[in-house]
């Protein structure tokens, strides 16, 4: 057990230096956590597409992909001509999309021909690639646009009239054009995100019971879950401001309507429970099970008596410096776990355990958002919908697809090529798929990230785009050869936070903010020099080792 | 000659170097045109061979011994730098400033060299990413030392606020005295003699190197690491030699440079010094696996003729912006692809 | 033709530039047999299943003479997919497995099994989902076929190799319509009782009705599983024998037996050899070197003798001398004209006065960007300090001396090349050759070893370096070892042969002994009292 510890921490050491360092980082620079979640989940935002756009390369055995920056450029050259067309908000941003789609597209497809050419360098390659790319984007826009094709437009081009400026300002065009199409609360974020992934599991778990229990009883446990599910979703509803101030307004004898609709939901809910409990019946374990459901209903019970204004004055009598109150929803609360524990025994797969504990995880975690100073952080900054869940929509499209016929393609190629060409897989085009896909994602990517940063730096915009983006995601515990969209987010997270706090603590700490910039640069150089290196290394020591050895 | 002929030595050569070659003479047969200074334009060509030379001349032992093209020459660049400025703080002139510049550069160099070829041995067929992620977390890593190194000298540290300056003039120190030794006019053109003849002997010690029994060996162990294994001779040894060397040469080589410039350049100043000295070896013929001291003098009188009448030319024709920065990008990024392509995967990654 | 035969392949024919491979070959197999499929190496076995399985390089090198017919119809295999098609697998040495992918994923590479997906609709069938479930019931199916009671779900990383084998296997006949299944060596990689599994297996694949050609140098397990054997030597068909009708020992003289052609007639003048000295010992001697390990050698060459070494190829007999000059790792002792021998140290060999002419000429003997000159001088300079001028501590490569001796050597080699600065990547086989000889002999060793002398050179050429041989042997009393493929040169031009099989010494025969005792030691069931791993009997 010891053993499975020590390796499973060695294996995550990257992610853990980084927890340490961003947490010794942000107690250095002396803010809020509040301005630091902020900051966070604004660069999340803003980043986190770009970091995904990543991983279809590394699937596919052609590593990091250092030449993302030229899917950057085609979103630049877009951005450019919509603002200088007059588009703005969300037209601007879809006409933006319009042009640089086709032109990362055919990008992608180059850099997927030059790469195949190059097999084995393709890092290095990639990065030349980005330079050499920098360099022609130069030419246009320094001395093309505006020279040879003629542009009229003097906050757009320098005063001579050949070039583009060096900072376009996309206020009243393009700014926020995504973002500012919906914001929630990162409260309500959550509790959305809690309330989709509850769901998730949940109906992971009417999968594990369709398999292990007898015919018969099907279609009547699956209604059961469907009620559970209904109840919650209409309680949840409740939840719409328009809705809940209807509720809260109407009176029906004294009570409010909201509180009866509450009670309503719960006794629903109840019910349902106990309808489902009841198919556990015919079974020994089933009848322990249902025994075990009762208990938990009656501490339930038993905890909302204890909103009851009545009951609740009484229990907030103070003894030894701790209300009643407190002492009993502990008590609820402990008898609640290990009731919960001896049901989990109950169940038979292990793939419903994992399940139910993970739905428990999830109810906890949303109880922790009503502890009050978690609740108010949570309320201090909102999210953009639109953005996050473009990027949750690329999250899951990098997963499924991985799991199509030419996702696993990819892996094949990935893996070994000449099994790849022996078993009749076309291997550049493949190759060539890949780099088309990750191009056109990063030119998404790059639009996002220009419309949340409001300015646009001409040269400088796309400047370490690759960089940075890799190093986020080798920061999350990604390799040369393997890499998932859990560990991108979480590398965008760790490395953003870092990217905040080191200037501030590199003034607090040293008196000096430069030192804080430049160590946050040397991180990302760092990161990326030792997971190349580590990267050749086992590769040199696999073709020293036994054949076929991993 | 015979098409047949004529096409082999196309082909050989390469469509690129053709192309730059062929860019670089229509620059000079345009200057007279346009009414260019070509005396002024001359001083500024040799003037710029002399600061790049060696640079570039400390590519060729890294391709000998098969590591590929060394991108992280900025590790000797660094420990030429920590040499000049530790010739400054003891307050040294003349002569002895730049002598002791270049064996404190030379030493540093050759030690981290030692461990930075260490590293390559461990990663062979990935030198060259490795390679340039090191050059640049290196130039990051003194980033933050030069805000914290105890230099003293006035002329290295900022007189308020924190760190070294960004650009440390030799002014007080050494001066110029590389670039003025023997140094003569032809009309108006300045030949800067000194630098010259330093860039002519490193490349001849280089060739007596490269001739003698140790070199002879070290460029088997790269051209063919098992021939060399079948005579008896260590190629990691080899590829060890050549690092330092290279490493070493390029201490040289910045120490030159900023005698020609009268400046030493820190922070991110040197980040894309590597990039430029690579370019002007491939342009000179140069190849991953394959490289000569003639290589290194042609490439870099193209690369550097190029950038230095690119400008006032292209200033001509375009008053505009930089374009020789941008031609120089793209020129210099572009032949170090196709050198890449070339390769097919092969000796570099062997 | 009969009913019951799956394959036959008639009068097949190849050459590559101008080089006979094949001559009017044959071959029947009938349904659900096992046939083995005997010959030396360049027998031409490979060849002939390269022109079955559709190879490439068959195609771009003049394709082949003759007519292949399945199940009765003539068929044209032009590529791998079509002999897929035509239900006909292989197993090959170098396993194609994936080691970081699961049994069933490796078994389905390429065939994958899908359902439509949300995407499939609009961008076609690539981008439907991975039907994780039927693909893993296929591969159990299949597995349990050919007896193997892995969990589909594991991952191939760190299976035995006897494992891998199985999967490679079950992998081949999961292909739909498998009617005919070739094993190429497969028992080379396996210990011996993953061996007896395997036959096990081949024989339960057999009785399902898949046909099975067994390539393989062991006759003992030709004569346990196979049913019929097809000879063939130097291209062309020897014999067809049925299992029941014939003995190892005649097996391993059809194998063997001498070429018609015996051009290489090499005159031996007589030379007086003495048992006492001994130019090479070796005592325990192993060499870990991949594809030709050596497992345990005892071995004395003595001094002045030209002394062969021979066997089959992956056996072990390449191995020998690399691991002598330390290009593969070695254990055991040598030691060298009395004095011992350091293993693993780079150059000793050299400094102690042994040269090696490699197998591969052009990967390991030659820079071929650089001059003729260049070329022979290297190993010298390097190791004895000749062709260099000495300036105080300094060396320099002197043009004048290195010129002088390629010249020399141009001459009494008669090495055709422009001259001394041609690049060596620009002369023919045979040239090449001679320069890595004279690059040897400018070392003036006393042991010269030659590993495959005479590999990819004309017959003109062939008995030229042979000669030279010879009358470095007889003039100066060079003591030489020559390891080759090619038994009738080993026996024209050696005193002694020794036979490497397995990694072990089988035996150590005379140029005269018959042809089917050589034939029995190649193929590893002859050993004096030694069971096939060349132990000793009790």
């Amino acid at each position: 057990m010891l053993n499975k510890m020590k390796s499973y921490i060695f294996d995550q050491k990257t992610i853990l230096l980084f927890i340490v360092m961003c947490i010794l980082g942000t107690a250095a620079s002396g803010q809020t956590l509040s301005f630091i979640m902020r900051e966070v989940l604004t660069r999340l935002g803003r980043n986190a597409f770009l970091v995904l756009a990543l991983l279809i390369p590394v699937q596919a055995g052609i590593g990091l992909n250092f030449a993302i920056v030229i899917g950057a450029i085609a979103a630049q050259i877009g951005v450019f001509f919509v603002v200088y067309w007059g588009f703005s908000g969300m037209t601007g941003l879809l006409l933006c999309a319009a042009i640089a789609t086709p032109l990362a597209i055919l990008f992608g497809y180059m850099i997927g021909r030059l790469f195949n050419n190059m097999k084995g360098s393709e890092m290095i390659g990639g990065l030349i690639l980005g330079f050499f790319a920098d360099g022609l984007y130069q030419l246009l826009f320094l001395f093309i646009i505006g020279g040879i094709i003629p542009v009229n437009n003097p906050t757009l081009i320098i005063s001579s009239g050949i070039g583009v400026k060096n900072t376009i300002d996309l206020t009243g065009n393009l700014k926020y054009a995504l973002d500012d199409l919906l914001h929630i609360s990162v409260l309500d974020g959550f509790s959305i995100l809690a309330a989709v992934a509850a769901v998730l599991a949940l109906y992971r778990l009417i999968r594990h019971h369709r398999a292990s229990f007898a015919p018969r009883n099907n279609s009547g446990i699956g209604r059961c879950y469907l009620g559970l599910l209904a109840v919650a979703g209409v309680f949840l509803l409740s939840y719409l401001p328009a809705l809940e101030r209807l509720l809260m307004g109407t009176q029906i004898a004294r009570i409010v309507l909201l509180d009866l609709f509450t009670v309503l939901a719960a006794a629903a809910a109840l019910y349902t429970l106990y309808r489902l409990v009841r198919h556990f019946g015919s079974r020994r374990k089933g009848k322990e099970a249902f025994g075990l459901c009762l208990q938990l209903a009656v501490i339930g019970v038993l905890y909302a008596i204890t909103y009851v204004p009545l009951f609740e004055k009484l229990l907030l009598g103070v003894v030894f410096n701790i209300t009643l109150l407190s002492v009993f929803t502990l008590l609820v609360l402990a008898a609640g776990v290990c009731v919960f524990i001896k049901l989990l025994g109950t169940l038979d797969s292990p793939g419903a355990v994992k399940n139910s504990v993970q739905l428990a995880g999830i109810a906890f975690a949303y109880a922790l958002t009503f502890v009050p100073w978690v609740e108010k952080l949570l309320l201090s900054s909102s999210i953009p919908v639109v953005t996050y869940l473009a990027i949750v929509l690329l999250y899951l499209f990098n997963g499924r697809f991985m799991k199509t016929v030419l996702g696993q393609n990819m892996r094949t190629v990935g893996q070994s090529m000449s099994v790849a060409t022996a078993s009749g897989i076309n291997v550049d085009r493949t190759r060539n798929i890949a780099m088309i896909l990750s191009t056109m994602f990063a030119s998404w990517g790059q639009l996002i990230y220009l419309q949340n940063m409001g300015t646009f730096q001409t040269y400088g915009a796309h400047y370490q785009v690759g960089q940075y983006a890799i190093a986020a995601l080798l920061v999350g515990g990604a390799s040369v050869h393997k890499a998932s969209g859990k560990q991108a987010i979480i590398g965008v997270i760790l490395f953003h936070t870092l990217f905040v706090v080191s200037p501030l603590a590199g003034k607090n700490l040293f008196g000096d903010a430069g030192i804080g910039e430049y160590f946050r640069v040397f991180v990302s150089y760092g990161v990326i020099a030792v997971s190349l290196a580590l990267h050749a290394w086992k590769r040199v020591a696999k073709k020293e080792g036994s054949p076929l050895a991993e | 000659m015979d098409n047949k002929k004529l096409k082999s030595l196309i082909s050989s050569a390469g469509v690129p170097r053709l192309i730059i070659g062929g860019f670089f003479l229509v620059l000079l047969f345009s200057a007279i045109p346009l009414g260019m200074d070509i005396q002024g334009l001359l001083t500024n060509l040799l003037t710029r061979v002399g600061m790049n030379g060696i640079l570039v001349l400390a590519m060729v032992p890294g391709i000998r011994s098969g590591i590929g093209l060394n991108f992280g020459i900025a590790v000797g660049i660094v420990g030429g730098i920590v040499g000049g400025l530790i010739s400054i703080e003891l307050g040294l002139h003349g002569w002895t400033a730049l002598l002791v510049a270049i064996l404190i550069g030379v030493s540093l160099a050759a030690v981290m060299g030692y461990l930075y070829g260490v590293l390559l041995n461990r990663v062979k067929g990935s030198e060259m990413s490795v390679s340039t992620y090191v050059g640049f977390s290196i130039i990051s890593l003194m980033n933050i030392a030069w805000l914290v190194l105890p230099f003293k000298s006035t002329a290295i540290r900022w007189p308020i606020g924190v760190g070294l300056r960004n650009t440390v003039s030799l002014q007080e120190s050494s001066g110029v005295v590389l670039t003025e030794f023997l140094s003569f006019t032809i009309g108006k053109v300045v030949v800067p003699t000194g630098a010259l003849l330093l860039l002519a002997l490193c490349c001849f010690v280089m060739y007596l190197f490269l001739n003698s029994r140790l070199g002879i060996a070290m460029s088997a162990a790269g051209s063919n690491p098992r021939f060399a294994q079948a005579n008896g001779i260590n190629v990691d040894k080899m590829r060890l030699l050549g690092t330092t060397v290279s490493t070493a040469t390029a201490a040289v080589g910045i120490i030159a440079y900023a005698q020609c410039f009268g400046f030493i350049q820190l922070y991110t100043a040197p980040l894309m010094m590597s990039f430029a000295a690579v370019a002007a070896v491939l342009i000179g013929g140069a190849s991953l696996s394959h490289a000569k001291v003639t290589h290194v003098i042609i490439g870099v009188i193209l690369f550097q003729g190029i950038i230095s009448m690119g400008l006032p030319i292209a200033n001509r024709i375009i008053p505009e912006g930089n374009l020789s920065e941008v031609i120089r990008l793209i020129i210099s990024n572009g032949i170090i692809l196709y050198s890449l392509t070339k390769a097919k995967g092969g000796r570099a990654n062997a | 033709m009969e009913a019951d035969t799956i394959l036959s392949m008639r009068n097949i024919g190849k050459e590559y530039y101008g080089n006979v491979v094949l001559k009017d070959v044959s071959l029947d197999i009938k349904k659900g047999e096992i046939h083995a499929l005997l010959g030396e190496n360049g027998a031409g076995k490979s060849t002939l299943m390269n022109i079955l399985f559709g190879m490439e390089v068959i195609h771009t090198t003049g394709g082949y003479a003759g007519e292949i017919f399945m199940d009765g119809k003539k068929v044209v295999v032009d590529s791998p997919r079509k002999a897929m098609e035509l239900g006909i697998g292989m197993v090959h040495q170098e396993f194609m497995l994936i080691p970081g992918f699961t049994v069933t994923e490796n078994i389905k590479i390429g065939r994958e099994i899908s359902k439509p997906s949300f995407f499939s609709r609009f961008f076609g069938k690539k981008l439907e989902n991975l039907d994780m479930p039927a693909m893993a019931a296929d591969a159990r199916k299949n597995l349990d076929r050919v007896g193997l009671s892995v969990d589909e779900y594991d991952m191939v990383a760190g299976m035995p190799v006897g494992y891998m084998q199985f999967v490679e296997i079950a992998r081949e006949i999961d292909k739909s319509g498998i009617k005919l299944l070739v094993f190429d060596e497969p028992t080379a990689v396996l210990t011996e009782s993953e061996a007896l599994r395997l036959m096990d297996a081949m024989q339960r694949l057999a009785q399902s009705g898949i046909a099975i050609i067994f390539i393989t140098h062991r006759l003992d397990e030709v004569m346990a599983v196979c049913d019929t054997i097809t000879i063939l030597r130097d291209g062309e068909l020897v014999a067809v024998r049925d299992k029941r009708k014939t003995n190892v020992r005649e097996l391993a003289q059809l194998m063997v037996g001498r070429s018609l052609d015996s051009s290489i007639q090499v005159e031996k003048p007589a030379r007086d050899i003495s048992d006492e000295q001994t130019a090479l010992q070796l005592r325990n001697f192993t060499v870990a070197m991949d594809g030709e390990e050596v497992r345990g050698l005892d071995l004395t060459v003595r001094k002045g003798e030209i002394f062969g070494i021979g066997g089959l190829a992956g056996q072990g007999k390449i191995g020998v001398c690399n691991g002598i000059m330390s290009l593969a790792p070695a254990g055991g002792e040598a030691a060298v004209f009395g004095e011992p021998l350091q293993l693993g140290k780079l150059g000793e060999a050299l400094h102690k006065k042994i040269a090696f002419v490699s197998e591969d000429r052009r990967g390991v003997g030659l820079l071929l960007d650089e001059s003729i000159a260049h070329n022979i001088t290297f190993s010298a300079s390097q190791v004895v300090g000749r062709f260099l001028s000495k300036i105080g501590p300094f060396t320099q490569r002197s043009k004048a001396m290195v010129n002088e001796f390629a010249n020399r050597m141009i001459g009494e080699l008669d090495i055709r090349c422009t001259g001394p600065r041609q690049p060596a990547g620009a002369l023919s086989g045979g040239n090449q050759q001679k320069v890595c000889l004279a690059k040897a002999l400018a070392l003036d060793p006393k042991l010269l070893m030659v590993s495959e002398p005479t590999r990819g050179i004309d017959i003109g050429a062939k008995k030229n370096v042979l000669d030279m041989l010879v009358k470095l042997n007889a003039e100066e009393g060079m003591t030489i070892i020559m390891v080759s493929s090619e038994l009738a040169e080993l026996r024209s031009v050696c005193d002694r042969i020794a036979i490497i099989t397995d990694g072990r010494l089988a035996a150590i025969m005379k140029p005269d002994d018959s042809d089917a005792d050589f034939g029995l030691a190649m193929s590893g069931t002859f050993v004096e009292g030694g069971n096939r791993n060349g132990q000793q009997e009790a």
